[in-house]
């Protein structure tokens, strides 16, 4: 059973928990409506109703490191090493497979060659499948998958299915959405349901509406499982929402920025679950950024270097991203972090994983200003579950705003009394020679751990799905400019401007390789990028066929940073490693709509999906 | 134990291909190593890797003879090959990415007969005839009979391919190519078309037009040459569009679609002509 | 069969199958392990070294093949304890994220300085034509823009068609 209707049709029970037979999951989100009636009357009320569908595909992360583990077994405790965002998550796996306490197993990180949530969950299997072997066999065992094992095994992005029902009054103004989003979870529970959740926290989007109506299912078919994948469910109905915007701007006849920008949150607005918006919400800027650079759309018409003619578009789109955990999350995972006074400065102790998005660097940069010392008597020690403290996952754009705001507090507590020490023995001067005079006495370890604290005023129902989804957002626009061969319906990106607004850029440069980065992930994804099922199996299971850009591929990105703070963010930093995964695909697509004047409504939009509208294209 | 073999010249080379059939013969290694740690080791190894005799780039006597052992980067950087073989130029550099081009040789895309291999149409169109031997001697083999199937080719087991020798096309002929790939580098082909057009004004005398990866092989398309010939390039481009479809038999797989590759093909030869039209237009 | 071949400058000798890979040869036998394996099937490039020259997919040479030749690797690439400027730039641009590539890309991209191949170009061209030469390099984190900084400035220190840059 491999189609979402025929699971949500009970073709076959595979799953049923009460959600409906084959519903992994459920959620509703309603606002200013008490019942579907009512709902349906502003529909009916509406000046127009603007209803479409829209279709993306699964997408692989295709980190260039496979998944990688090795386990041995010592004195009756089991170590294992290996590429991993979350070695917390695998000790919690460890601990019920091997019916032990919390030291019995040691998870370290190895240099983990990319992850962009693939390496979230599924690093705990292959870990179980180590530790079993090591103890039956009585040696170390290493498993490193092969590129094929990788890409047919583990999780993708869900496909999803999205139907969109926008009610506009006479002025423009939305006065109701209606979302039902359906997305394939795959033959196992894997983090669907959270993954689902925050695919409808964004699915109605960064504009205002008094009525909204979201319903999402994940549903069980015999596909390889579906999981964690950078944008965790938001990409998906941010593609849907932005190409409904977009169809209202045509109805309009609306330029397609400004109508963004009229609709768009501010302040003192409220989103779909009613979260009222104060600190730290960049609209404004972002659009002043985005339009500073905007310049003329391309030329519509022209001949490439193959002699084909070519037409161009322009696509934009406005998007948010809420970042850290959904709902309560942080406060249940209350995540923990230590600095402490180490043999040569100070040490950073925390779970979280570099994974190449620079933890350790922003670490280091956050403990060294909020202990007022230089970077390099910072040392951020590798996460080592014996060695640290539970920090929470390596997820959801929290490391830095979240965790990185728990060391900031850490190092400012630790500071205090350091030098409170230092006062007593009479002792001043720098704070790095306070932490060697420290570190010489044979007094205890001068350690200070933090734990979140969530800002105050957030409260969030999961009952009922309403209050603050999340402590804060991130707020970003996205300019394309496309070109498209006539002759091939091939579509390639000219152009492309993200502005993000990060709250603070702590490292520019890595915020930008950030921004950057998730940008090509998103634009392959749009273009293509794809995962062929074929009975249930991946069909395309290698890199050869499993595409991702190459250097030719990807276009000059141009990235602008806006910095509107956040007040509890360390300086005011803001997550940002997922939301510019989100936006460029629905941009790439009102760009293409632009060119040809038609309309692409799923993903991917590839050169096999351009040609087969060609017969509706309105060329001149 | 693999056995391994680097001869010295073709005559050991040659001796040793009759007296193992069975060794695996490889050269720049980019298609046979692919997933080489998973797969059987051969029984030997006759390794053809800058054999001297067969790595050349040479210009002379009206044509150009390329060696089976040439690279593809020895091929897209020579001279002469860039200005009287653009389109095999064009198409070795579009062969992989730089580390593909700098190992593979023209020899094993002729020898390992893909469809989809890049330098095959171009082959086609500028009419290439493979030189091949063997301890029984040497012979030639118009390119245009080489390929008998699915991967299968006019080679027997004790021969070696040694050169391509590429006739120089007349004044009056122009040649084109394009490849339309899974993306812009490092890509499989989807459709690839090569085309050798010789013209008097805007009329077309003769013309070569081959595809690869719309069939199990690749092809010269007899049809369109036949639509083409006599007329003036606008018809030409139109005659040769509708002759394209009939000719070949695209498939759907995991990189694209029959009616994509269907019509493509269309497209591409059509624009040869057609493109053709506007450069004399110039 | 017992290979000798020249690596990093040093003569080196390994007892090995000739239907080995390189990569593996460099990775188990020499402990070389600054090359990656990405996938093993010449699509990803993690595993680039240059050998007699030009640089290859490391996965894709039989070790037979290596006998008597000379190879250059990630770890070849630093001369006397000094960084080539290429990875000098991909640490001051901020061209590497999770590193796994890092290796390959720094190898070819050295190899397009040290050669000059994109010497002479104005930037614009020597952008696209780094895009075209390095488009066997598979990066997932970076979106590529930081590498093409980091190679149009070591191509600015690295006098062209010299060894200057090491």
């Amino acid at each position: 059973m491999f189609d979402v209707d025929a699971a949500l049709a009970g073709a076959q029970r595979l799953f049923d928990a009460g959600h409906g037979v084959n519903v992994f999951k459920q959620f509703v989100i309603r606002k200013g409506h008490a019942s579907d009636a009512e709902l349906d009357a502003v529909f009916a009320g509406a000046a127009h109703v603007i209803e479409g569908s829209y279709a993306t595909s699964p997408q692989e992360q295709m980190y260039v490191e496979p998944q990688a583990m090795m386990a041995w077994w010592r004195d009756g405790r089991c170590h294992i090493v290996g590429s991993m965002q979350c070695p917390f998550y695998v000790h919690k796996a460890m601990k019920v497979l091997l019916a032990c306490g919390a030291d019995d197993v040691e998870i370290a990180q190895s240099v983990t060659g990319g992850g962009f949530g693939g390496k979230e969950e599924y690093p705990s299997m292959i870990a179980a499948h180590v530790a079993l072997l090591a103890r039956k066999a009585g040696r170390a065992v290493k498993m490193v998958y092969d590129r094929d094992e990788d890409i047919a095994a583990t999780t993708k992005r869900h496909p999803c299915w999205t139907r969109h029902r926008l009610a506009v009054d006479a002025r423009g103004e939305l006065c109701a959405i209606d979302i039902d989003v359906v997305m394939d979870g795959g033959a196992y529970l894997t983090l669907s349901p959270v993954v689902l959740s925050r695919g409808v926290l964004h699915a109605a989007g960064p504009y205002r509406c008094p009525v909204v109506r979201v319903r999402g299912r994940v549903v069980a078919t015999n596909h390889p499982p579906h999981g964690a994948f950078r944008g965790f469910g938001a990409p998906q109905t941010t593609f849907a929402y932005e190409r409904q915007i977009q169809k209202l701007a045509r109805l309009r006849g609306e330029d397609a920025l400004a109508l963004r920008k009229r609709l768009a949150l501010r302040a003192g607005d409220t989103t779909a679950t009613g979260q009222l918006l104060g600190a730290s919400v960049g609209t404004d800027e972002v659009f002043a950024a985005i339009e500073s650079v905007a310049g003329r759309p391309p030329v519509r018409d022209g001949v490439n270097a193959h002699g084909a003619p070519v037409r161009r578009g322009r696509g934009v789109c406005f998007y948010f991203h809420g970042a850290g955990f959904t709902g309560s999350g942080e406060q249940r995972l209350a995540g923990r972090a230590t600095v402490a006074v180490g043999r040569n400065g100070f040490e950073v102790r925390s779970s979280s994983t570099d994974i190449g998005q620079g933890a350790i660097t922003i670490f280091t940069q956050i403990a060294a200003a909020a202990l007022g010392v230089d970077p390099a008597h910072i040392a951020v020690v590798d996460p080592t579950t014996s060695r640290v403290p539970d920090s929470g996952p390596t997820v959801a754009s929290r490391t830095c705003m979240v965790v990185g705001a728990v060391i900031d507090r850490a190092a400012r507590v630790l500071r205090r009394r350091l030098e409170a020490w230092g006062a007593e023995r009479g002792t001043s001067g720098p704070l790095v020679e306070l932490a060697r005079a420290y570190a010489a006495e044979p007094c205890a370890e001068l350690a200070e751990t933090a734990t979140y604290e969530p800002p105050p005023g957030i409260a969030w129902d999961d009952a009922t799905y309403t209050g603050a989804a999340y402590p804060v957002y991130g707020w970003a626009a996205c300019l394309v400019d496309v070109e498209i061969d006539l002759d091939t319906c091939e579509a390639r990106v000219l152009r492309c401007v993200q502005a993000v607004d990060v709250g603070k850029a702590i490292n520019p440069a890595i915020v930008r390789g950030q921004i950057e980065g998730g940008t090509l992930q998103a634009l392959g994804w749009a273009l293509l990028e794809n995962v062929v099922y074929r009975d249930g199996k991946v069909a395309n299971a290698n890199m050869t066929n499993c595409i991702v850009p190459t250097f030719a591929d990807a276009p000059e990105l141009e990235t602008l940073l806006v910095e509107v703070p956040y007040p509890f963010g360390p300086s005011g930093a803001k997550g940002v490693g997922e939301i510019p995964m989100d936006g460029p695909a629905a941009a790439v697509a009102n760009a293409v709509e632009d060119a040809l004047g038609v309309a692409f409504d799923e993903l991917p939009i590839s050169p096999e999906a351009i040609a087969a509208t060609r017969p509706r294209w309105r060329l001149p | 134990m693999t056995a391994y073999l680097r001869p010295r010249d073709l005559d050991e080379a040659l001796a040793a291909r009759a007296a193992h059939p069975d060794w695996m013969v490889l050269a720049g290694a980019t298609d046979l190593m692919v997933n080489a740690n998973h797969r059987a080791a051969p029984t030997g190894i006759l390794d053809l890797w800058r054999l001297a005799p067969i790595c050349f780039v040479r210009a002379a006597d009206g044509e150009i003879a390329i060696g089976a052992g040439a690279t593809w980067l020895e091929v897209e950087r020579d001279a002469a090959v860039c200005t009287h073989l653009a389109p095999l130029a064009a198409a070795a550099r579009e062969i992989g990415a730089l580390q593909i081009q700098a190992r593979a040789t023209l020899g094993g895309n002729v020898g390992t007969s893909s469809p989809v291999g890049d330098s095959l149409p171009v082959l086609l169109a500028l009419d290439a005839e493979l030189e091949v031997a063997s301890v029984r001697g040497r012979r030639r083999v118009p390119y245009r009979e080489w390929c008998t199937g699915y991967r299968t080719t006019r080679l027997a087991a004790d021969e070696l391919i040694v050169a391509a020798h590429l006739p120089l096309p007349g004044p009056t002929t122009r040649t084109v190519w394009r490849k339309v790939g899974t993306r812009r580098a490092q890509s499989i082909s989807k459709v690839m078309g090569a085309a050798a057009i010789t013209l008097d004004g805007d009329v077309v005398i003769d013309a070569r037009v081959a595809l690869g990866a719309i069939a199990d092989r690749p092809v010269r398309i007899a049809a369109v040459e036949a639509a083409v010939r006599g007329q003036r390039l606008a018809d030409a481009a139109h005659a040769a569009r509708a002759a394209v479809g009939p000719a070949i038999q695209p498939i759907d797989d995991v990189r694209s679609t029959a009616s994509y590759r269907r019509e493509v093909a269309e497209n591409l030869v059509a624009r040869f002509f057609h493109g053709m039209m506007q450069r004399a237009d110039r | 069969m017992k290979l000798a071949f020249e690596v990093n400058g040093e003569r080196r000798t390994v007892e090995t199958s000739p239907w080995k890979r390189l990569l593996d040869v460099l990775r188990e036998d020499l402990r070389l392990t600054g090359t990656k394996e990405g996938c093993g099937e010449g699509e990803c490039g993690a595993c680039t070294v240059e050998l007699d020259g030009e640089v290859v997919n490391s996965c894709l040479v039989a070790a037979g093949q290596c006998d008597g030749r000379r190879i250059v690797t990630v770890e070849g690439l630093a001369r006397g304890g000094v960084l080539h400027a290429v990875q000098r730039q991909l640490v001051a641009c901020g061209g590497a994220q999770c590193g796994i590539c890092t290796p390959g890309i720094a190898v070819c991209a050295a190899h397009v300085v040290d050669r000059g191949l994109i010497a002479g170009c104005d930037d614009a061209t020597a952008r696209a034509k780094i895009r075209d030469l390095l488009a066997g390099n598979i990066c997932r984190c970076t979106g590529y823009q930081l590498i093409v900084d980091a190679v149009i400035a070591a191509a600015r220190e690295v006098a062209p068609g010299t060894e200057g840059a090491r």
